[in-house]
């Protein structure tokens, strides 16, 4: 079971207080999108094995929604950051780089 | 015959005697027995069937590793199944009953099974119940479940009490042998939090067994001060009869802790479920014994050479009178030195080594008969051993000798138990030179930064001579402490000598030739009988995955797991393959690594407590009022009231009536009600709702649909804007919550920079509906504001006074008729609901529940969340186009719905359904189906029944369906499948009651 630190409330939460939303960081397709736009946005994903950006909400706590960075084959947790961001910030790319050298943002 | 010595046992008391019942018959053990040894001590050597030939069976080890003694503990509500003697612990009263025989123990007819056993080999079952075709469902399966399964669940509820336990250490020890011990030692010394688990009520392990001297002490007097020093701390927590039974993620681990046995009052603690996070994990877990593969190596009396050691020193039991000695290691040899000791008679060592090494001189000295190279030929017996032959290891079964004997004591070596170690993906590597699977401690479970969750320690680290558990628990435990910070000092190590063991030789068949025909006798997994030959017929047949094999053949599938099974399986496994041991691999181990009852899982969360049921402030009147409950969502509503002596069908009939012709009182608490303000609120709502809401002026209502970006049809309701920069939306029950949270997403991790704020507030309002021709009247009477048509127009609200209670007043219809839906502060609800109701007296007017709110909205075509939509259907499909802006470029669904797919004229759209014959409604969920039949010959489906009901003001049945072109084709008749075959139903609008226009002013 996981364990993840909510970036707003600074609490170390257990999986069962959170709730996984998926990917992060997708780009909606507003009204009017061409139709691979809306392909991409709404059933393509990348799925990797090995690092993960994804959404969390803290549901059964302050009830931000978040997000982590994960590797999805050993669990490791690079760093969990806010929601309101378009990308993932440097200090999370930098400890991904870091324990993954060879690691490349896609 | 099995029998209690009479010296030693060092764990029980043989002044206190504890009288227990074993298949109804009155027997007597001692304080401190487990069930195992007690019914040794009693001489009861057959404890069960096999699963699947029925074969007796007897125990075979001391621990979970046991395989064969699986007990129904306990009777009426307290009976429990499957429980293993070998880890039970006796105490007065105890009531044990054997597992899988009928009619008994002694005489089982499913023993027929085992004279016809070269008919069902592995796999048997597909091979033979797949034909005929008709037969499975009538004789086969009804057989099959008869024979099925172990022990039967108990009838009645569970009277005791489970718990959960949260434990948050630094440093958890799992296992509290001498490794487990130092561990806890260690990181205790240094301050941390620590939390020691020990499956058994003893710590040591097998070290007070095993060994004769821990430095300058007897091993028993070093344990105690290491526990008194530790029960000392205040930092370490020391707790017996608990189990780690799973290991997860990021230092998670469930333990089950054995509490209480049944013996007392009911209602008394049974098991605690410990649930553990842990910054490092220590697995001390120890190792277990592997048996030996021969032939009838699964006779009552064929025990492992530790067990039989363990029953003699812990429990002063004797196995029997002659045991031989089954080996290809030294450590065998300890048990022939117990058995000496204690003047029991060792008639033979069948060593299957070529050269034993010097631990066998030393067995000679003692007057034992060592014989290496060799190999059992046969055991002899069926519910007892009677004797045994010999015959060289090398070669085929020749028999050389035969000897008399009532115990095999076997040792094939020892397996780490490294089942923890690999449920969280720790990795596994073949040791060629200890012959054993051992955790590769540079691959082991990762905690959530990278670094190592876990350390593997001791024996479960492939470490089996003395001075390499001490030496390794303590560079194991340092590294772990300092890890965390800690200062480790091992100084208060007991000195002990270098320890040397002549290496065992993997021996994974004995012997190594043997004969195809007796592999057939020659079991690998015991309680689900697998043996040898089933391994080869599965690598014959072309499985190679030890994964196939080992669901092909159900190898290590039973309750123990297998235990003491897997490795040998996999050996044989490799050997048949003709590939090393580390290609074939381990099967997976996943938790839990021994039985959890499910009364501990559930915990508290039982009965009442098992979800919590939402309540309105007018529950008690319902109650109080013939309610007949039904659940929406959380909440619990009634569906009806009953009165008098009138069925559930009468009272929705009254109550629909009441509506249409006088009025009617519901209880509408429920309806989420979900404030959004803000300046962006409306902005914000234009986008959650497919209509505009932007336009809507202050003191207006408006209907609107929610969709999810798929384009999906999730929710409705009435949203009434409060004012320029506040609107309140009504959602439906269940919808309540989840449309909260939809709403904060988007405004969280979309559109974060609009300022919106979202609240909840479903349970601050009581909200009471009243509908029908003497509403408004019903209402007025009540005294306190103006509720005339200029006054509250249709689709409006306002707010005022009603009987002295601020009120909130919409003007909103779910029925077609005349209705107001009245909001008051909750804690006002009940007061106001009572003086409607009075109120209501002079109208005629009566409470109704969600039945007749159901059948009303049909009447007048509305449709109903989670009737008409299922997760897959679009506004267009519901023929709600009229709520769709046209205006808006954008709005949650807009893009989506836009699809092809979404766009298609054949698309499953609503209609009405009138049935042509008979006068009950349409079965739920019942599929049209065409006169034509598919491309592919297939009965066609075209529609799909969503709500039927009987429509008391019409007096006939009504239903709405989903069908293909289904408003295109008014007039046509459909056949709708039904259990009792076809009905006939005609197409129709699916508004099927017009409320007067007066009536509805």
């Amino acid at each position: 079971m996981l364990k993840l630190t909510c970036p707003y409330c600074g609490i170390e939460a257990d999986e069962t207080e959170l709730h996984g939303g998926g990917e992060a960081h997708l780009e909606r397709a507003a009204g009017g999108a061409g139709d691979s736009e809306l392909e991409q946005y709404l059933f393509i994903r990348s799925n990797p094995r090995g690092v993960h950006f994804e959404r969390w909400h803290h549901i059964h706590g302050c009830g931000k929604w978040f997000h982590a960075a994960r590797c999805t084959e050993t669990m490791e947790v690079f760093g969990t950051y806010s929601a309101q961001t378009l990308r993932p910030p440097e200090n999370t790319l930098s400890e991904i780089k870091r324990r993954r050298p060879n690691w490349v943002n896609a | 015959m099995s029998t209690r010595l009479p010296t030693g046992g060092v764990l029980v008391d043989r002044n206190k005697p504890v009288r227990f019942s074993f298949n109804g018959k009155k027997m007597t053990g001692l304080e401190g027995d487990t069930l195992a040894s007690a019914l040794l001590a009693g001489n009861v050597r057959v404890v069960g069937r096999s699963f699947k030939y029925h074969r007796h069976r007897g125990i075979v080890g001391c621990g979970p590793e046991d395989p064969n003694g699986l007990m129904t503990l306990g009777t009426g509500n307290r009976l429990t199944p499957n429980q293993q003697a070998t880890t039970t612990r006796l105490f007065e009263g105890l009531s044990a009953r054997s597992q899988n025989h009928w009619p008994s123990l002694e005489f089982d007819l499913g023993g027929v099974v085992d004279k016809v056993s070269s008919l069902t080999p592995a796999g048997f079952y597909y091979k033979t119940f797949i034909q005929p075709r008709r037969a499975w469902k009538h004789v086969y399966e009804p057989l099959i479940r008869q024979a099925a399964g172990l022990g039967r669940p108990p009838r009645d509820r569970d009277p005791d009490l489970y718990e959960h336990f949260h434990a948050h250490v630094d440093l958890l020890v799992i296992g509290g042998g001498i490794s487990g011990l130092i561990a806890a030692s260690i990181a205790g010394r240094a301050g941390l939090r620590v939390l020691l688990l020990e499956q058994f009520w003893e710590l040591g392990g097998r070290t007070p067994v095993d060994v004769e001297m821990l430095g300058d002490e007897a091993p028993r007097d070093w344990i105690a001060e290491r526990v008194e020093e530790l029960n000392a701390l205040e930092n370490v927590h020391l707790r017996c009869r608990t189990c780690a039974v799973g290991v997860y993620d990021h230092g998670y681990v469930l333990a089950n802790e054995r509490v209480g046995e049944g013996t007392g009052d009911e209602g008394e603690l049974r098991n605690r479920l410990w649930r553990i996070r842990a910054r490092k994990i220590i697995l001390a877990s120890g190792a277990i014994e592997r048996p030996l593969c021969f032939v009838n190596n699964d006779v009552p009396g064929v025990m492992l050479a530790s067990a039989v050691r363990d029953y003699v020193t812990n429990f002063g039991v004797s196995p029997g009178d002659r045991t031989v000695v089954v080996t290809n290691n030294d450590d065998a040899y300890r048990t022939v030195n117990c058995l000496v000791r204690a003047g029991l008679d060792v008639p033979m060592v069948v060593d299957a080594r070529p050269v034993p090494g010097p631990v066998a001189a030393e067995a000679k000295e003692l007057g034992v008969n060592v014989v290496s190279n060799r190999a059992i030929a046969n055991v002899e017996g069926t519910k007892g051993i009677t004797g045994v032959s010999v015959c060289s290891q090398a070669g085929e079964g020749t028999v050389l000798e035969r000897l008399d004997c009532e115990v095999v004591a076997v040792s094939g070596g020892w397996s780490p138990a490294v089942h923890l170690w690999s449920h969280c993906s720790g990795r596994l590597r073949w040791d060629d030179t200890r012959a054993m699977f051992r955790p590769d401690r540079t691959r082991p479970p990762l905690a959530s930064d990278g670094e190592e969750q876990m350390v593997v320690v001791g024996s479960a680290n492939g470490m089996l001579q003395l001075d390499k558990v001490i030496a390794d628990a303590a560079e194991g435990t340092v590294t772990a402490v300092r890890a965390l910070g800690g200062d480790a000092d091992p100084g208060f190590l007991p000195e002990v000598a270098v320890q040397s063991e002549s290496p065992a030789s993997p021996v994974w068949l004995m012997p190594n030739g043997m004969d195809l025909r007796t592999r057939a006798k020659a079991w690998i997994d015991f309680q689900n009988d697998v043996k040898v030959s089933d391994i080869e017929l599965a690598v014959r047949e072309g499985f190679e995955s030890s994964e196939h094999v080992k669901r092909y053949t159900t190898l290590g599938m039973a309750t123990d797991q297998g235990k003491t099974s897997n490795i040998n399986g996999l050996a044989i496994l490799a050997r048949s393959l003709n590939t090393p041991i580390e290609q074939t691999g381990t099967t997976t181990f996943r938790p839990p690594y021994t039985a959890v009852p499910m009364g501990a899982i559930a915990g508290k969360a039982r009965g009442s407590l098992f979800k919590p049921t939402r309540r309105t402030p007018m529950d008690a009147w319902h109650d109080a009022n013939g309610a007949y409950w039904e659940p929406v969502g959380d909440w619990r509503r009634p569906y009806c009231y009953l009165q008098g002596e009138e069925s559930v069908d009468e009272a929705v009939r009254r109550e629909c009536l009441s509506v249409r012709r006088s009025a009617g009182i519901i209880d509408a608490s429920t309806l989420g009600k979900i404030l959004v303000s803000g300046p962006d609120a409306g902005r914000f709502l234009d986008m959650m709702y497919t209509n505009m809401m932007s336009t809507l002026r202050p003191g207006r209502c408006r209907y609107g649909l929610m969709c999810n970006d798929n384009g999906f049809l999730m929710d409705d309701g009435v949203v009434a804007r409060l004012s320029d920069e506040s609107f309140l939306c009504h959602t439906t029950t269940g919808g309540a919550d989840h449309i909260h949270g939809w709403m904060e997403e988007w405004l969280q991790t979309e559109w974060w920079d609009w300022q919106v704020h979202v609240v909840n507030i479903t349970e601050q309002f009581a909200q009471i509906g009243i509908a029908g021709p003497h509403a408004r009247k019903l209402l007025s009477s009540l005294g306190g504001m103006n509720l005339g048509a200029e006054d509250l127009p249709f689709m409006c609200w306002i707010d005022g006074q009603l009987a002295g209670h601020d009120v909130r007043v919409f003007r909103i219809s779910f029925s077609g008729e005349l209705s107001f839906e009245v909001a008051v502060r909750g804690s006002e609800g009940l007061e106001l609901w009572r003086k409607i109701i009075e109120a209501g007296q002079n109208f005629d007017a009566g409470v109704y529940g969600t039945e007749a709110l159901h059948i009303l909205r049909a009447e007048v075509g509305f449709i109903m969340i989670g009737d008409e939509t299922d997760g897959t259907v679009t506004p267009q499909d519901l023929g709600l186009t009229w709520a769709l802006s046209r205006k808006k470029e954008d709005f949650l669904g807009k893009r989506a719905q836009e699809r092809s797919y979404l766009t298609s004229p054949d698309r499953w759209r609503l209609v009405g359904l009138l049935r042509v014959e008979g006068n009950t409604p349409l079965a739920h969920g019942a599929y049209a189906v065409s006169s034509e039949n598919s491309e592919f010959g297939h009965t066609r489906m075209i529609g799909r029944v969503t709500s039927s009901y009987y429509s008391p003001i019409l007096d006939r049945p009504i239903a709405m369906a989903l069908v293909e072109n289904g408003p295109e084709m008014q007039g046509t008749i459909l056949e709708f499948v039904e259990k009792d075959g076809r009905v006939r139903a005609e197409i129709v609008d699916p508004v099927f009651y017009h409320p007067s226009a007066a009536a509805r002013n």
